[in-house]
């Protein structure tokens, strides 16, 4: 334990420094942070995912305060939090069908009273979800029980935990725990070979002697272009500078040097130029529920022109970018404002604020905000490692992949469990 | 000793490369008064800058900056220093090590870089930084460039951090309100050739050594840098510290003893960094300033909303605004600008910090204490304030500034602060008269009560007029005051009684005043008759009484006679 938690402790410290870089970075750090601390969780008795909820959550409560603008964190952890709920469930619903259910003795009486809180809240919980929320593809297809199973009184639930308590616990104890290890792993998987998986589709998606405008960088418009580069697919890519970091340059850099004709444009020649553009690709920083995206800044404008010359406007993300908050939450911190001296020369500028002329007051501020939000209706289409979606259509994916319980990480204050 | 194993190593680097942690001398005492009074209870490096004590950021910095260990040297209120620390995560962070020094007779920077040479724990290269820099610049191509500095020249001994700041035109200071620097720099090998901060305006040269621009080809001088007192330096800078006792300050002993005294050959070099930002909190100026910079986001990812010490939590909402998650109440002033409410760490319960123009508004929530933690940046009382006025009468800096805190509202004005070195001059002098004409009389009045003969007050006198650069006129001044007020100490009932007592007390003195007043007597007389203090009988009669009175007493009366005369034949010319 006491290791995880200096494990803990430095990442946080990483996080609070922004030290950690790049949402997919983020991800897979948090992903393997909370693996490690899931298997030394010390499970209890009974009711072992609620106490792996718990304590995940109570780290992820940490790491999401540590850095609230990156958002990737707390997708991370309400992905596993999804992940412990669900293999909980499914353990759950297998017992309830090897169950039978003319066995019920005394013993099991007592086994019923010491378990009913835990396990009804966690089966009504359950039993909430799947009424409220279609049930998903996921589940119908791997979980056939499931539907039937829940929907069945809580004490039935009960009873399923007090058998498969005084039946085969300790193998189940191992087996859950095991169960969900397996699933993050998974889920670093999924977030390590999200880049290959979304630039599969690329040749699907640009056409011979097409025009693609991106801005700024991103790791995945880049690996993606050049999947479609060794496709054979011959294009042109403009690509915006991206002020004031310039990552553009990087960019158009790393793309000749595979190859592909590139053009470099300043950001205020977009408009200029998007008329000769048959789409434009860009990254995302996250992707909320509503389908508004959170992307570099001047991406918003870059969308406006889109707009005007009808030019698609598609946003690549992985599923670690997919936030089942609203921009209108008020724990979105929409916008990170960094330091001032990447816009001018401070030494240059000593002059025009120098807060002892005048009334204390400089006349100049430099404000240097990191992300724009487009909002969901000028954007065409997302490209996830799942496929192409609409963004009406997001929030039916984060159903998916997130539990409606999770949205807020806060612990319940001294729970009885 | 220290020097040899030093050099050693660097012969030997290439081969062992033996990793030397990376150290830093934090000294967490200014070794200078400019923050009196405010610093009288509490060290300065705890005060609050944008709600975080100066030295979390430097601490901070040096982390992220990567180094390893961090040996913090206090002096001043060095329990309080200690006691925050220890209370404060610094010690249990990984890869980080902080070491605290605790001394107490040290009076300057020479004296702490002294006391840790002896303490042999500097080992390699290190940073010296004072505890009140905020800084976000990235150490590793500064120290690169030092390091291979030293693999080329042994005697390149320091690595100096200087940013662009151009002084403002008019006063002449930089925007931290420091005076403008003059360094000349070569602007091939970065070589530090000159450096004066002192300069004199007035006069407006600058006089450089035929020398310097003899020996070398190439030179910059520039006007526009700021020193941002980071200093990368090898552990001989510790031992030229022991050598040259008498070093105190780092800037206008070390570096301009350095440069001067070509003897032994040690170079100062210096790095400039651009994007990056880095400053001392230097005087109550650089305090607002660098405050301001903070809530601008100059010093990212040193800023309020980066928990990069996880004291609080604080949010930049919308219309760049930093609200604590504890704070509800709305601002509603808000032009715009970035402004930040924050709850206070240490006992002033909540602070609120406008850039709005208005220099500090701190308002306090919390009821309770209202009246006793009034004051804006550190609380003092006004008996402690008095009491160590008192005590320290000959500290003109500690007058000047406690005047400008004493402000009834408790509130700083930075403009004042701004004006504050160039009024400096003219508040010395005028300090000085007062503080002289306070030692004459007290002089005077021990002399009266003590039965002091006059010689030895004259004596006295004489080596107060020295000692505070007076003309004997001022001697005179004060004493004739003096000796005017012991006359009208003295009880009396009527007009007459108090002019017999000061009759008595100049008769008394005169031998005093007869040294200082060798021809002055007259017009003072004069000067007083004309002002109505004395009446023309009362000249007349005294002229008449010292008649019958000896001969050497009549000196007055002869050096007045005209006077006497002149009033002789206006009285006569009236009747």
């Amino acid at each position: 334990m006491p290791d995880v938690q200096a494990l803990v402790n430095e990442f946080i410290i990483k996080l609070k420094k922004r030290k950690v870089e790049g949402s997919q970075a983020t991800a897979r750090m948090t992903a393997e942070l909370l693996r490690s601390v899931i298997s030394q969780q010390r499970v209890p008795y009974n009711n072992q995912a609620g106490a792996l909820i718990d304590a995940i959550k109570a780290v992820g409560e940490q790491l999401i305060a540590a850095n609230p603008v990156e958002l990737a964190v707390g997708n991370i952890v309400r992905r596993v939090l999804h992940i412990i709920r669900e293999e909980d469930l499914s353990l759950a619903t297998a017992a309830v069908a090897g169950l039978n259910l003319s066995a019920v003795s005394d013993d099991e009486d007592d086994g019923e009273r010491e378990d009913h809180p835990v396990l009804s809240a966690a089966a009504v919980a359950a039993a909430a979800r799947s009424t409220l929320r279609p049930p998903s593809l996921q589940t119908l297809l791997e979980d056939m029980p499931d539907s039937a199973a829940v929907p069945q009184s809580s004490s039935s639930g009960g009873d399923s935990e007090g058998k498969s308590k005084s039946a085969d616990k300790s193998s189940r104890s191992r087996k859950l725990k095991h169960d969900i290890i397996e699933a993050v792993n998974e889920l670093i998987q999924d977030i390590a070979t999200c880049h290959e998986q979304i630039s599969e589709q690329a040749v699907e998606h640009i056409h011979q002697n097409e025009v693609i405008l991106t801005l700024g960088r991103s790791r995945t418009v880049m690996e993606f272009l050049c999947a479609a580069k060794e496709k054979k697919r011959s294009f042109r890519v403009f690509v915006a500078e991206g002020a004031p970091r310039y990552q553009g340059h990087v960019l158009a850099k790393e793309l000749v040097a595979r190859g592909l004709q590139t053009t470099l444009i300043t950001d205020s020649a977009v408009f200029a130029m998007i008329s000769r553009v048959n789409m434009v690709i860009v990254g995302a920083h996250a992707v909320m529920a509503n389908g508004g995206v959170i992307a570099p800044v001047g991406l918003n404008m870059v969308a406006l022109a889109a707009q005007r010359h009808a030019v698609p406007f598609v946003v690549l993300a992985g599923t670690h970018k997919l936030c089942p908050l609203y921009p209108h939450n008020p724990e979105v911190l929409l916008n990170e404002l960094k330091s001032p001296s990447e816009l001018l020369d401070f030494g240059e500028f000593s002059d025009c604020m120098d807060f002892g002329s005048g009334n204390g007051s400089p006349l100049l501020h430099v404000v240097n905000p990191a992300f724009d939000y487009v909002p969901p209706k000028l954007v065409s289409l997302f490209i996830t490692d799942t496929g192409g979606h609409n963004p009406s259509y997001m929030y039916r994916l984060i159903a998916d992949y997130y539990s409606a319980d999770d949205l807020v990480v806060q612990r319940r204050p001294a729970s009885g469990n | 000793m220290v020097q040899r194993k030093g050099s050693t190593r660097v012969s030997e680097d290439a081969e062992e490369l033996v990793r030397v942690p990376l150290q830093a001398i934090l000294l967490a005492d200014s070794f200078a008064q400019k923050f009196r009074p405010i610093t009288l209870e509490r060290p300065k490096v705890l005060l609050p800058l944008v709600n975080v004590p100066m030295i979390d950021y430097t601490l901070a910095w040096l982390e992220s900056a990567g180094i390893e260990e961090v040996f913090v040297f206090c002096c001043a209120h060095s329990k309080q220093v200690i006691n925050y620390l220890e209370s404060s995560h610094w010690f249990s962070l990984p890869h980080f090590e902080v070491t605290t020094i605790e001394s107490h007779n040290s009076v300057s920077a020479g004296d702490a870089l002294r006391l840790i040479y002896e303490r042999h724990v500097i080992h390699g290269d290190f940073v010296l930084i004072t505890g009140d820099t905020v800084s976000n610049m990235s150490l590793t191509q500064a120290l690169q460039e030092h390091k291979d500095r030293r693999k080329k020249d042994n005697n390149a001994v320091m690595t100096m951090v200087i940013k662009r700041s151009k002084p403002s035109p008019i006063t002449h200071q930089s925007r931290l309100g420091t005076d403008e620097l003059f360094m000349a720099i070569d602007p091939y090998t970065k070589q530090l050739l000159y450096y004066e901060d002192k300069a004199d305006h007035l006069k407006g040269t600058l006089s450089l050594e035929k020398m310097l621009l003899a020996d070398n080809p190439s030179i910059s001088l520039h006007n526009d840098k700021q020193d941002c007192y980071i200093d990368i330096c090898s552990p001989e800078v510790l031992s030229i510290f022991t050598d040259n006792f008498d070093y105190q300050h780092l800037r206008r002993h070390f570096i301009k003893g350095l440069l001067v005294d070509d003897i032994m050959g040690y170079k100062i070099f210096t790095h400039e960094i651009h994007s990056n930002y880095a400053a001392r909190v230097d005087n109550f100026r650089s305090y607002d300033t660098i405050s301001k910079d903070i809530i601008q986001r100059w010093t990212y990812p040193l800023v309020p909303d980066v928990q990069f010490l996880g004291n609080y939590i604080a949010k930049l909402e919308r219309q760049g605004m930093y609200r604590a998650s504890a704070i509800t109440s709305p601002v509603d002033k808000l032009n715009g600008e970035l402004t930040c409410k924050l709850p206070e760490t240490e006992p002033w319960s909540t602070s609120e910090v406008g850039s709005g123009g208005v220099g500090y508004i701190w308002s306090i929530c919390e009821g309770g204490h209202e009246e006793e933690w009034r004051h804006s940046v550190a609380p003092t009382s006004a008996d402690k304030l008095t009491e160590v006025m008192q005590a320290t009468d000959d500290d003109l800096e500690l007058t000047t500034q406690g005047s400008n805190v004493l402000l009834p509202s408790g509130e700083l004005v930075p403009d004042s602060n701004s004006n504050l070195s160039e009024d400096d001059d003219n508040e010395d002098s005028r300090d000085d008269s007062v503080y002289f004409e306070k030692e004459v009389e007290a002089t005077f009045l021990r002399a009266v009560h003590e039965n002091v003969k006059e010689d030895h007050v004259i004596l006295e006198v004489n080596s107060l007029r020295l000692s505070y650069n007076m003309t004997s006129a001022d001697c005179a001044g004060a004493l004739f005051y003096s000796v005017m007020k012991l006359a009208l100490e003295t009880p009396c009932n009527s007009n007459s009684e108090l002019l017999k007592n000061v009759a008595s007390v100049i008769t008394r003195w005169q031998k005093l005043l007869k040294s200082y007043l060798q021809s002055m007597d007259e017009e003072i007389l004069h000067l007083l008759y004309e002002k109505d203090i004395l009446q023309e009988d009362a000249i007349l009669k005294w002229a008449s009484e010292k008649e019958g009175a000896e001969e050497s007493d009549k000196v007055f009366v002869k050096q007045s006679e005209k006077f006497i005369q002149w009033l002789n034949e206006a009285s006569e010319e009236d009747d």
